[in-house]
């Protein structure tokens, strides 16, 4: 019954308050109440208590008032008989028990037991948030499961963890049974941990569940531009776009059931392995709230019953287990049955458009010797050759469907794929190996995922398999001019060139205002979607999230406002932005949704800008870090002077062109110098200035706008001659 | 005869006392009913007396067929005498309505000692609903505004009353076109007695139209601000436990009962009871404290909000001065029985009247003033120790059964989610899965013409044992708690699915509501219904149906009638005050049904209210499409996409 839910969820929520209390007294005495606290690298202070009550806790001093608040959350145990309502009560009970828990696991970042040791990985970064956080937002992670506590036997908890990462839901793990953590029985098994394999063990006690339910938070923050203390929304937002769920394996006690409660209130369902009580009426969840007795071979798909979620897989008929958790998994050396590509042979993918009447769907060919045939470890040539037809392909999409080739095969548990086209980079793994999998499997793969995805422009698919060193030589040659003219038509369209942008508002399930334009030269601020993408996913799905939009009448060819362009915009940001420019960041600019790979912002000093991708957790010239700068700009407003980009736009000819464009680059991290210096290098010597790229400081020149300026004047940076942006 | 006397209720502490006055032979309702015998020709309507050419008494053969002096066909003078019965009853709800509106005048303006304004929050949300701006105003000017916009309303002359917005949007549009909204309270009450006045409305169609704008000023007017001011004031009522009956009464207590309708003096007894100075002298008198009780809805409002036990119903008191352990009696409006005053000659109960609306001969009159409630409350309180040592016997019968009341509007939409989920989505989707079949309000008096308590209980454990949740308001509320159907262990009446509800909330498969004024409470709860979605746009597409099967006021009629004007089935038991003309009877029933969505019927057999109550939900449920069991949604990331976040 219920009753025995919420009395024990309430003794729970009694026990956790009150240790909060002990361990927040302790820490003050130690540390005193102006001692900072918080999760590392973060910017949402302790996220739970920040969304759901707006309070932003900064230091010791700042917990009291929120214990407090749960405190007065604290209802009686209900009573024997005559009792009053309780699940209301226990749902409060729940919110106090994770407000408690979260204040106690940002004591121990100060006063330990460190939250992050061993396998055990504390609060997400921010940077971590954002690239796994977008999952959320396409879908392509269609939510969670809190798994809570140990299974019986480590293999069942192997089972559990690769059906769920079959599934592409994300395994949070937190608590134990009786001292053993199903984290740690997965490590145990050598399974891979971590946000890659989206096997996330936050921590071994209970009260690591509150990173659980933090990382939803913020997600609903970052990404749902929902503001904090808006706790309704927050926690709907949660219902209805975080389809995750509770997993209790093995004994729940009181703790665990308060933990449970407080999960209720996002929506998330407990479904446990024991027998204990249910509370089947839905309402506050989509469906049952807490359904137990459930046989642990059964307990993945209950859960996905009954958090009523539907996950289509596609069947991809190999000997392995496949999905998209297993693309952050390593193949280490010595694990290595065979490899293709990388210094010892060469490998190449390339995919054409053929005609209907020349292709032979599902036909996969191995021309030459399979991965039996050599010594483990060894190295083998390759070439896979995609061959499509289909009455709505078009020569675009190849190197779009070609690209796709990566992503397939790294889903596969115990393959690895790096690269791409003649540098790509294949290792089957001996586990993998002594499953089965042969080569074909690799084009089995390919033929199954690119019907499932790209069904809509592709009627047939046929992959040829070849591992005759000559053989591939051969094609090798062929392929490469292709590549080279791909890039070309690529390079040479431009904004000018097409008649047609694409939007994105993929995001607007999170950003309801916000809308994406798409154009050869500004793809969106995610990253993730270029023009061509755009094209080919309106021609997959022509009521999707990416709509042609005509340019229409120019209107300014110095800001980039088209008349079409700005109707579009009116209309999908529901009437709340009538203008846009797509070449400044002054004037109208793009409004962001949340998932943006870096941001700009303005230095005015310096009259420039500086740029921070996500992964830069440190302080940046203009004050804020990315994570807070993030909160400013995103959820679909326009916010003159920063935006959202991805790092390709950086080094686009349109980028901020209407203010000055590439030149007023001032500042970047040096990670992302590093990493996008090719692009650099091209662009500065489009300007002219060759070592351009030398004149923007990193963080090791400067990390305050005022050494951000004595550095510039230092180099002569070219801003220095350029006017006002204003 | 004993027994015939006995069986005129099912409540074993009543029978008790009725033995006990059948023994000292003393008259109660229950033996008067005997005695004094329905007029066949009043209670159905069939007679009127609006103006001396008359009465005109419709008799005989084709009685129907006759005429008035006047030429009145039989359809208006029961049209007629209808109106008059609810404008008798929507002005005593809008009266009482009235007075707090005038005490929440006088707290805003610090001339009520004593009160204060216990929920911020509700009056916030009302003065929302009122457009009072609220923004950076001092707590006390938005009450003023608050209490003088309601005031407003009773004497609107132009327009129409400010809680008609809070209706279903279909609902007003209904009630525009059929040209029943609302205008001034005050002004809707005079107009029916001025049509039914000879010589004007007659039209039994027209007459009846009005009839239910009359009642809609009750209960979006009078009533809801009754409520909504006495939960400003007193406090939004929450979940509490407390007893019920007779056994209540403490032999070693100085027993106050209050009875009546209104909160403002009985909330602050309630609170001055508790003054130890009080306590001291009730204890220098012999007795060990003071226990504050009530009957009626003056009871009702004090244990919604404070857990008072309640001694009983209408028909008990008469009999809680029986037991000759009630030291005081103190009643203020409504429903309070002339033969108390001769009663109280029996022993040493004190009988103090308080209203100057509401004088009983035999009755000790201390005039309640708001002005100055603290010191008056005092004083009757003292009054009622002072008459404990008088007591001359006592014979309290030890029954009495545990209640959980407390279900306000804001209670229920709280318990459904806790503080940071409230909303109605659970009893929406309990509806729509079929746990709860559907919502009956089973409300309204006691009536000695039939048996005492046993139509309530009856109706009730049958509803919910076929998965209908009842909401209880008033005398029925009482009548159902003394059988202990309004604890939450009453589940095990309730059908598998009602109890799955129960137990995952916690809750009585029973709602107390409030007092008979508080059936607003119902009216907002069933709009948030709507709001919620999943079960169409308007009060009348909900599987819901109103019973009133014990009644006897032209309150109740009053209150059945806004239910059906806001789009319910409600059926009446007892008697048909229409039932000699088969046209009024046609057009209340079908011709309202087509007019706005609502019908009222009056059945005298309970198992056929049962069926059409069912039968009428069933036809509900099914125009819904949720009277079969549905394959469950599963949502691929593009259904998640379609799912608002409010």
């Amino acid at each position: 019954m219920s009753k025995i839910i919420a009395s024990a969820a309430i003794r729970g929520a009694h026990q956790k308050v009150k240790e909060a209390q002990e361990m927040l007294d302790k820490a003050l005495e130690q540390f005193g109440p102006k001692q900072e606290v918080e999760f590392p690298n973060t910017g949402y202070y302790l996220p739970i208590i920040y969304g759901i009550t707006g309070i932003a806790i900064k230091t010791l001093g700042d917990m009291q008032p929120v214990l407090d608040e749960a405190e007065k959350l604290l209802p009686p145990i209900p009573k024997e008989k005559t009792w009053l309502p309780y699940l209301a009560n226990a749902l409060d009970a729940g919110m106090a028990t994770l407000f408690a828990e979260e204040i106690m696991e940002a004591i121990k970042y100060i006063m330990g037991p460190n939250p992050v040791q061993g396998i055990w990985l504390g609060a997400a970064e921010d940077m971590t948030l954002r690239e796994r956080g977008i999952e959320f937002v396409d879908g392509s992670a269609p939510g969670f499961a809190a798994v809570i506590g140990a299974t019986p036997t480590n293999d069942m908890a192997v089972k559990i963890a690769r059906e769920l990462q079959q599934k592409s839901i994300y395994v949070f793990m937190s608590g134990n049974t009786n001292g053993k953590a199903f984290a740690e029985q997965l490590a145990e098994e050598g399974v891979d941990l971590g946000w890659e394999t989206r096997l996330i063990p936050f921590g071994k006690e209970i009260g690591a569940t509150v990173y659980s339910a933090g990382f939803a938070i913020r997600v609903a923050l970052t990404f749902g531009g929902v503001k904090p203390g808006d706790y309704r929304r927050i926690l709907l937002h949660n219902k209805n776009r975080i389809f995750a769920f509770v997993l209790a394996l093995g004994e729940v006690d009181d703790e665990k059931y308060a933990n449970a409660a407080g999960a209720i209130n996002f929506g998330f369902p407990t479904i446990a392995d024991t027998d204990i009580p249910a509370i089947l009426p839905r309402g506050v969840c989509t469906y049952e709230h807490v359904v137990p007795s459930i046989k642990r071979e059964e307990i993945v798909s209950k859960g996905i019953e009954v958090r009523g979620l539907k996950i289509t897989i596609t069947e991809v008929p190999v000997p392995i287990p496949y999905g998209p958790a297993f693309e952050g998994e390593r193949v280490r050396k010595e694990d290595m049955h065979a490899e293709f590509g990388g210094t010892k042979s060469k490998c190449l993918e390339f995919l054409y458009t053929k005609d209907l009447t020349e292709v032979e769907d599902g036909k996969i060919e191995l021309i030459g010797p399979d991965v039996d045939t050599i010594e483990p470890g060894a190295a083998m040539p390759l070439a896979i050759i995609v061959e499509v037809a289909g009455r709505d392909m078009q020569p675009d999409f190849e190197p779009i469907l070609e690209r796709q080739i990566h992503h397939f095969t790294n889903y596969g548990h115990g393959l690895l794929h790096i690269g791409q086209r003649d540098i790509a980079w294949i290792r089957i793994s001996k586990d993998a190996y002594k499953s089965g999998f042969k080569i074909k499997d690799i084009g089995k793969i390919i033929h199954a995922k690119m019907h499932s995805d790209f069904g809509a422009i592709l009627d047939k698919v046929q992959v040829k398999l070849y591992t005759d060193e000559k053989k591939v030589e051969e094609l090798l040659k062929l392929a490469k001019p292709v590549y080279k003219i791909r890039d070309d038509r690529i390079g040479a369209l431009t904004d000018e060139s097409v008649d047609t942008f694409y939007s994105c508002t993929l995001c607007q399930s999170f950003a309801p205002n916000h809308v994406c334009i798409i154009s050869p030269e500004r793809p969106g601020l995610c990253g993730a979607y270029n023009w061509l993408d755009g094209k080919a996913s309106f021609q997959i799905n022509p009521t999707g999230p990416n709509q042609p939009v005509k340019k229409g009448e120019l209107l300014d060819n110095h800001l980039g406002m088209w008349k079409g362009v700005n109707d579009f915009v009116y209309k999908t940001s529901h009437q709340t932005l009538s203008t846009f420019s797509a070449y400044s960041m002054i004037q109208d600019p793009m409004t962001s949704c949340g998932c943006f790979e870096t941001i700009v912002a303005v230095l005015p000093m310096t009259g420039g800008v500086m740029v921070v991708p996500r992964e830069h957790p440190d302080m940046t010239p203009c004050g804020m870090k990315f994570s807070t700068l993030a909160g400013s700009v995103g959820g679909g407003v326009q916010t003159p002077g920063f935006i959202g980009v991805s790092k390709f736009f950086l080094t686009s000819k349109k980028f901020i062109k209407a203010d000055g464009g590439f030149k007023r680059l001032v500042w970047m991290p040096k990670m992302m110098k590093e990493e996008i210096k090719e692009a650099l290098q091209r662009r500065s010597e489009e300007i002219g200035t060759p070592d351009f790229i030398d004149k923007i400081a990193t963080e090791e020149d400067a990390v305050t706008e005022e050494e951000v300026l004595e550095f510039i004047q230092k180099v002569g940076h070219p801003v220095l001659e350029m006017e006002s942006m204003f | 005869m004993t027994d015939e006397l006995l069986n005129k209720t099912v409540d074993p502490a009543a029978k008790e006392m009725l033995k006990y006055a059948y023994d000292n032979n003393i008259s109660t309702m229950f033996s008067r009913v005997e005695e004094m015998k329905r007029c066949p020709i009043g209670a159905e309507g069939r007679c009127c007396k609006n103006c001396s050419m008359g009465p005109c008494r419709f008799t005989g053969k084709d009685y129907d067929k006759k005429v008035g002096i006047c030429g009145a066909t039989l359809s208006t003078v029961a049209a007629r005498n209808l109106g008059r019965a609810i404008a008798g009853g929507a002005s005593a709800h809008s009266d009482h309505g009235r007075d707090l509106a005038l005490t929440l005048k006088a707290v805003a303006k610090g001339e009520a000692p004593g009160y204060e304004i216990k929920d911020e929050q509700k009056l916030y949300n009302i003065a929302e609903i009122m457009g009072v701006e609220t923004n950076g105003r001092d707590l006390k000017d938005i009450a003023l505004d608050v209490a003088n916009r309601a005031l407003e309303d009773f004497g609107r002359q132009e327009g129409i009353i400010y809680y008609v917005s809070r209706a279903p949007k279909r609902r007003q549009e209904i009630w525009k076109k059929s040209g029943i909204e609302p205008r001034g309270v005050d002004r809707e009450v005079v107009e029916m007695m001025h049509r039914t006045h000879i010589g004007v409305d007659q039209d039994a169609e027209n007459i009846l139209r009005h009839v239910l704008r009359t009642s809609l000023s009750d209960g979006w007017g009078g009533s809801m601000l009754a409520t909504d001011i006495s939960d400003i004031l007193f406090g939004t009522p929450k979940a509490v436990s407390s007893t019920m009956n007779l056994g209540v009464l403490k032999e070693d207590e100085v027993n106050l009962v209050i009875h009546g309708h209104e909160p403002t003096l009985s909330e602050m007894i309630a609170t001055v009871a508790d003054d130890p100075e009080l306590i001291d002298y009730a204890k220098s008198k012999g007795a060990k404290g003071i226990n504050l009780t009530g009957i009626c809805c003056t009871a009702i409002e004090v244990l919604m909000r404070q857990g008072v036990p309640v001694v009983g119903n209408f028909l008990q008191q008469e009999l809680a001065i029986l037991t000759g352990a009630v030291d005081a009696m103190v009643v203020d409006i409504q429903c309070i029985i002339q033969a108390l005053g001769k009663l109280v000659e029996t022993n040493h109960t004190e009988l103090i009247t308080t209203s100057p609306k509401a004088k009983i001969p035999g009755a000790t009159h201390i005039p309640f003033d708001e002005h100055n409630a603290p010191e008056i409350a005092k004083q009757i309180i003292m009054k009622a120790i002072d008459n404990f040592p008088n007591r001359n016997g006592t014979r309290i019968p030890k029954i009495n059964s545990p209640i959980v009341a407390g279900f306000s509007h804001e209670y229920i939409n709280y318990m459904l989610g806790g503080k940071y989920r409230a909303s109605f989505r659970p009893l929406n989707d309990a509806i729509v899965d079929g746990r709860i079949q559907g919502v009956v309000g089973v409300v309204g008096c006691n009536n000695p013409r039939v048996t005492h308590d046993k139509s309530h209980n009856y109706l009730v454990k049958e509803l919910i044992s076929r998965d209908y949740l009842v909401a209880q308001t008033g005398c029925g509320a009482i009548a159902c708690s003394k059988y202990g159907l309004l604890t939450p262990e009453a589940m095990e009446h309730a059908g598998e699915g009602l109890r799955s509800i129960c137990e995952a909330l916690g809750i009585p498969p029973v709602l107390h509501l409030g007092s008979c004024v508080d059936n607003s409470r119902v009216l907002t709860i069933l709009t948030q219904v709507v709001h919620e979605g999943g079960l169409g746009d308007d009060i009348s597409d909900l599987p819901a149906a109103g019973i009133a099967p014990e009644w006897m006021s032209e309150k109740a009629l009053s209150i059945g009638t806004y239910f059906v004007a806001s789009g319910l089935y409600v059926l009446f038991g007892v008697g048909s005050p229409v039932g000699g003309s088969s046209e009024v009877t046609k057009i209340i029933s079908n011709g309202w049904e087509k007019l706005i969505g609502g019908k009222l019927e009056f059945e005298p057999d309970m198992d056929k209210i049962l069926e059409k109550t069912i039968d009428h939900i069933q036809k509900k449920r099914k125009a819904l499409g949720i009277h079969e069991k549905k394959e469950r949604v599963l949502f691929d990331m593009e259904a998640r996409r379609a799912l608002e976040i409010e």
